[in-house]
């Protein structure tokens, strides 16, 4: 990333990825990990669909048929889609507040390899054979009663990862609070940085339940607690209580920052100003808000009365307001723009249907006698998939659209984008629209297979060849990512023309200080604002070039996170094996050495210096190599 | 570090200074005074209720104890852990909304949910 590019050898790339503390470096890690979480979900994803490809299948064993859903549930929602947000987050917050790192580098690292490392060990379970098998909800009395170590590996692998994500969400909180430029109000910060700060609200809200719920599961599995075993005076709709307060803030933690990447995409992309500003971060903060009292709309059935299931019925309903606020904001926003239908803008464009038909189908079941007819059917996962693939996906493939030359310096091919596009549109409408009918005509959802005869065939059938056109756009993507990175065709700061916020006018890829100097900030779409003024750099700055201070990088994150890792095998396999509890006891105390040695060695960083930068400027404006 | 930078403040500002941290020193000793004497309070109503004394019930005791320790805490965090002073709006606002759904979520248990 320095100004002289530098022929390194593989262990000395290796050595800096593994060490950056680089919010970039670090978004694009999680990138990477969330992709490969993401192919691996996705793998199981398409062996589940062609289980269920035709009646009375036998491809998979009913036991592992279990095992996929389980994991395709988990590595879906905790290692693909939220690192996946995570790293636009990481990589596109900082650049849009005008800061130079967030505010924690070294926690930040901490967090990206906590979630690694949590999601291989939860992975790893493959390999012993015993995977989790209780659903991603992992209903207690089902998770108590299951054998050998698949809920180990998810209550451990999960507490691990879930760790991460808390660090990294209280960094983004305290980034945006206190290291925004100079002119950033809150009311000026662009709508992905609101809704990253809202994500991240919830995340501290919500992650510390999920800590609970998974340490009281542990201690029932591992270490002989009672906490959800009703025979010892336990309680088992607790981890129900407990699993959703965390739960359903999660859904909302994923899809509040996709809201936020399509709200950049309408706006860029109709060269309008986002309509209604203020109501779409009032919308986003009473959705962060609302998404804490809903849980037990999970729950309708359980039996908690018909008081409790009126009160969160109405209250999920009560949701549909901000949301519908929003949509109306986004349509109005294009609405007599000058719009140019690109790959993101054409993604934004299919998110507004594909999402209100999952929003309208979860006010259906936020009605709660209905819900007594839809649960547990396939209506539910055709719900859930609307929200989450037609949303939260759709948004993801959109941002990898929309940053890659940001981030990469390189712009995807705009045929192949399209085409992924249309392959990956049609097949999610084409596998979850008939999976409503599915649920109407009485399928249970998570049935390992089917008779024949009961007017299931043809409709398990389209949807399955719906995901493999979900897979043919994404392998279609795959290619166009490989052909980008080949030909390497350099692109400027501001590759579609129309950038509005801080990201656009530094160049792509950012140098590793971000910003030569502080920017300064005039209001709503700063950059934008700038250019209509003549100013074509889009950039006014705060203060003269000076030296900038800039932390080192750091092994001790990862160092941190491995003792973890090794310690959960340790807490994994103490009950039947002597080397169990030293290798949790030994696990526990590597990380506590590594913090000690983070605590004792004062690292104060370097400065970049003033002559550096100058000169970084002055190639920049010859129009130079960056 | 190269960037601690040796400021003198005028006589104006240091005139201030002292005024500033005078009314503060003055606010701190107050409210530790009156915490102090809550306190005892409250252990004074237990005693009169241990001994028996006309009046005291446990409905009277409970209540104000309750009372006097919600104001404790709020004279700590406002007092003592400078939550009134500027610049402290954005943690407020977190710790209020921690409250509210601290509150929320096991009022929601012990009224409507049956189990």
């Amino acid at each position: 990333m320095s100004s002289v590019a530098q022929k390194r050898g593989f262990g000395a790339a290796l050595w800096d990825w593994m060490t950056t503390v680089d919010h970039k470096k670090i978004g694009i890690l999680y990138l990477i990990g969330g992709g490969f979480f993401f192919v691996v979900g996705g793998i199981e994803a398409m062996i589940i669909r062609l289980q269920l490809l035709k009646p009375n299948n036998d491809l998979v064993s009913a036991g592992l048929f279990n095992d996929l859903i389980t994991m395709h549930g988990t590595t879906m929602i905790f290692l693909a889609a939220m690192p996946i947000l995570f790293g636009f987050m990481n990589y596109i917050m900082p650049l849009q507040i005008g800061a130079r790192d967030v505010a924690f580098p070294f926690i930040n690292s901490l967090g990206f390899w906590m979630f690694f490392l949590g999601g291989v060990f939860l992975n790893v379970s493959w390999f012993f054979g015993q995977v989790p098998d209780a659903g991603w909800t992992s209903y207690a009395s089902l998770s108590l009663a299951s054998t050998g170590h698949g809920i180990d590996f998810y209550a451990i692998g999960l507490q691990i990862a879930g760790g991460g994500t808390l660090m990294g969400g209280i960094n983004f909180l305290v980034t945006i609070i206190n290291m925004r430029a100079p002119g950033m109000t809150y009311m000026r910060m662009p709508l992905f940085t609101w809704t990253t700060f809202v994500a991240s609200a919830m995340i501290l809200f919500a992650f510390p339940p999920l800590t609970v719920g998974l340490f009281f599961l542990t201690f029932d599995r591992m270490f002989d607690a009672n906490f959800f075993d009703h025979q010892m005076g336990g309680n088992t709709i607790i981890w129900e209580h407990i699993f959703w307060i965390f739960g359903h803030p999660e859904v909302y933690i994923l899809i509040l920052p996709a809201f936020g990447i399509f709200s950049e995409i309408f706006s860029i992309f109709s060269r309008k100003r986002l309509f209604g500003y203020p109501a779409m971060v009032f919308a986003t903060v009473l959705i962060g808000f609302l998404g804490f009292m809903v849980w037990a709309h999970h729950m309708f059935t359980v039996g908690l009365g018909p008081t409790a299931n009126a009160i969160f019925a109405v209250a999920t309903m009560a949701i549909a307001v901000p949301t519908g606020v929003k949509i109306f904001n986004w349509l109005l926003t294009i609405w007599g723009g000058s719009i140019s239908v690109t790959t993101p803008m054409l993604y934004a464009l299919g998110f507004i249907p594909s999402f209100v038909m999952g929003g309208v189908t979860g006010v259906m079941q936020g009605a709660a006698p209905l819900d007594y007819q839809l649960h547990d059917s396939y209506f539910i996962v055709a719900h859930f998939h609307y929200v989450i693939v037609g949303g939260v996906v759709l948004a993801i493939l959109a941002g990898v659209h929309l940053y890659w030359p940001k981030m990469f310096g390189t712009m995807l091919s705009e045929t192949l984008g399209k085409i992924t596009f249309v392959f990956f549109f049609v097949g999610f409408h084409c596998t979850f629209l008939i999976q409503h009918w599915l649920g109407f005509w009485g399928m249970p959802r998570r049935v390992w297979t089917y008779m024949d005869g009961q007017g299931w065939n043809t409709a398990n059938l389209i949807s399955s060849i719906g995901a493999l056109l979900m897979a043919i756009g994404v392998i279609v993507m795959v290619i166009n990512i490989i052909m980008t990175t080949v030909k390497n065709v350099r692109v400027g700061n501001d590759p579609w023309g129309d950038g509005r916020t801080l990201e656009w006018a530094i160049p792509s890829p950012p140098p590793f200080y971000n910003f030569t100097q502080t920017p300064l900030v005039r209001g709503l779409d700063t950059v934008w604002i700038e250019k209509q003024e003549g100013n074509a750099t889009g950039l006014t700055f705060a203060e003269p070039v000076t030296d900038i201070h800039m932390p080192h990088g750091s092994i001790i994150p990862f160092f941190m996170s491995v003792g973890l890792f090794i310690a959960g095998f340790g807490a994994m396999f103490h009950q039947e094996t002597s080397w169990g509890l030293p290798l949790l006891i030994f696990g526990l105390a590597w990380t506590f050495v590594a913090m000690a040695m983070r605590s004792l060695k004062d690292d104060l960083g370097y400065h970049v210096t003033k002559e550096e930068i100058q000169r970084d400027i002055t190639n920049a404006s010859k129009g130079g190599q960056n | 570090m190269a960037e601690v930078e040796m400021y003198k403040r005028t006589p104006i500002e240091q005139d201030l200074f002292v005024r500033r941290s005078k009314e503060t020193m003055r606010g701190q000793v107050m409210m530790f005074s009156l915490m102090i004497f809550m306190t005892l309070v409250s252990f004074t109503f237990v005693v009169a209720y241990q001994q028996g004394v006309e009046g005291f019930t446990k409905y009277l005791v409970i209540p104000v104890l309750f009372l006097f320790a919600a104001v404790q805490v709020g004279l700590q965090l406002y007092y003592f852990m400078h939550m009134k002073d500027k610049g402290h709006g954005v943690p407020q606002m977190f710790m209020f909304t921690g409250v509210v759904f601290a509150f929320l979520i096991p009022l929601t248990f012990v009224t409507i949910v049956w189990w």
